[in-house]
């Protein structure tokens, strides 16, 4: 079985996982995704470390479509996430209980296999998790 | 400008009506405001109406009669009924007409909205992961506001329990009963930090304002109820919003601030001079942060205000009189009027067993919604 990304153009996986974000070529604002308008924004790699701004635990299953996690629901958290200089951005955050979540606690990116194709390939996703190590 | 009148009110109470269309509840209402104001269909010079869910509004004169009025059919949002009413009180005001009707209903299907991401420009992938989820945004914009500003989840309680408190005596209420503070708090968690009780539901319903310039009104002997204010603003930059992958790291406004300084402009009058208003208490949190953002108090000072009833019936604000989204459901189209609604009965002294004590003169009301839009209405007696 393998795995694909959710979709292009969000993250690259190697050497490290890395958000893709745009930057205006005029103002120099900078969002997540990359908006899909190569002569108004720029990509480029954001922070890979960031701290957390706000979160929530959906503790019902989101309505499919558009949702396409398993069946078999649990529920997970997401939140916001800083990153220092660049953007605040919207992900799931994976590898914490949720008591343990505290805005302003540092959190580093990594990928989670959150949901699986109609071929059995996992369904890859970005996710923040807390960083313990500095 | 001239003067504007509220001077027929009617309703289709809010919760579910089976077997009736979101249109029909819609017609409803505004036979009812029309009766109220003494007025006919054929007495109404133009129409402005809308749904989210529930199709188009100027399909209502199949039901209402096919007297060849003009009907403007507004579809924005949270703000339809608002905008609605906006679209009515500009066509008095400006003075091209002396009386009109403003009507909004909706009929949504049960369980959590559900909103696909190309409907507000947004990637596939972004529904796929599941943050196509309302209540995410607001649970998420919460619990950042309570850990800033010392907000506990007993307020949170608080406003949920009075809001099923003052709907046992409005009839167009959807969840009448009442519920107590320790059931509220201990409810199943939907999105933390926020319970079942704390969340209103999508629903059904309708409301009709018939509106007349000054010399109507005092045909009608209804020059009661004058429209100070209505407002409408979109969001600023660095405002957070519903369904939004990213956010600037400087924060700014919020489209409430700016909707509600606008209002108090046209107004001539601040918040100290309001006697009562209905905020969006789309979840209770939603109503503490709108109390900070349509100028009531500063932000924390909520937690003062709910530990002594400030913001019931007979505090010295009271808040959502009939219970808000929280008891009467979330018919997107219809909410905003609803707001308008009581606040109309209210000032002509008809609340009953929710009526404000005092006499009061002014009451605001304040509607917010996706993707970042608020209205403020200010009425005065």
């Amino acid at each position: 079985m393998g795995a694909s990304a959710i979709a292009q153009g969000l993250f690259r996986e190697t050497p490290e996982p890395t958000l893709i974000g745009g930057r205006n070529r005029d103002t120099g604002r900078i969002v997540f995704p990359c908006p899909d308008d190569a002569a108004r924004w720029e990509p480029i790699d954001l922070p890979r470390r960031g701290t957390l701004w706000s979160w929530t635990v959906q503790r019902f299953r989101p309505k499919s479509p558009p949702y396409i996690g398993p069946e078999d629901f649990t529920p997970f958290a997401i939140g916001y996430v800083e990153l220092p200089g660049a953007t605040i951005v919207e992900t799931q955050i994976v590898g914490a209980d949720f008591d343990s979540l505290t805005i302003g606690m540092a959190m580093k990116l990594v990928t989670t296999d959150f949901a699986t194709a109609a071929n059995g390939d996992a369904i890859r996703l970005y996710a923040f998790t807390p960083a313990t190590e500095a | 400008m001239q003067d504007v009148y509220i001077v027929g009110i009617g309703i289709h109470p809010f919760g579910r009506s089976e077997g009736l269309s979101g249109l029909q509840q819609g017609a409803n209402a505004a036979r009812a405001a029309m009766a109220d104001a003494g007025l006919a269909w054929p007495d109404m010079e133009f129409g402005f109406g809308g749904s989210d869910s529930a199709g188009n509004a100027d399909t209502i004169v199949n039901e209402l009669g096919l007297t060849g009025l003009p009907f403007i059919n507004v579809k924005n949002g949270c703000a339809t009924g608002g905008s609605a009413l906006i679209g009515s009180w500009q066509a008095i005001a400006s003075g091209a007409h002396d009386v009109g009707i403003a009507i909004g209903f909706d009929k949504h299907p049960r369980g959590a909205f559900n909103a696909m991401p190309a409907e507000y420009s947004l990637p596939d992938w972004y529904g796929e992961a599941g943050f196509m989820v309302t209540t995410q945004f607001f649970a998420m914009k919460l619990q950042r506001y309570m850990a800033l500003h010392g907000i506990s989840p007993t307020s949170l309680g608080r406003v949920a329990e009075k809001a099923f408190r003052n709907a046992v005596h409005a009839d167009h209420a959807w969840r009448r009963s009442p519920v107590d503070l320790d059931t509220i708090l201990n409810a199943p968690m939907i999105s933390d930090p926020l319970t079942k009780y704390m969340f209103c539901s999508p629903a059904e319903g309708g409301v009709a304002l018939v509106l007349a310039s000054a010399k109507k009104a005092r045909e009608l002997g209804r020059d009661q109820v004058r429209i100070k204010a209505a407002v409408i603003r979109t969001r600023p930059p660095g405002s957070f919003e519903v369904f939004a992958p990213s956010m600037d790291i400087e924060r700014g406004g919020a489209p409430t601030l700016l909707a509600s300084k606008a209002a108090y402009e046209m107004a001539g009058i601040g918040p100290e001079d309001i006697d009562l208003a209905q905020l969006q208490d789309t979840e209770s949190g939603a109503e503490i942060m709108h109390m900070a953002e349509n100028g009531f108090c500063a932000d924390g000072d909520q937690e003062e205000w709910l530990a002594n009833g400030w913001t019931n019936i007979d505090g010295r604000l009271p808040v959502n009189t009939d219970g808000g989204c929280l008891a009467c459901g979330e018919p997107i189209g219809a909410s905003g009027l609803r707001q308008v609604y009581e606040n109309a009965l209210q000032l002509r002294g008809l609340g009953g067993g929710r009526q404000v004590p005092g006499d009061p003169r002014t009451a605001y009301s304040h509607v917010y919604g996706a993707p970042g839009i608020s209205g403020v209405t200010i009425l005065e007696r």
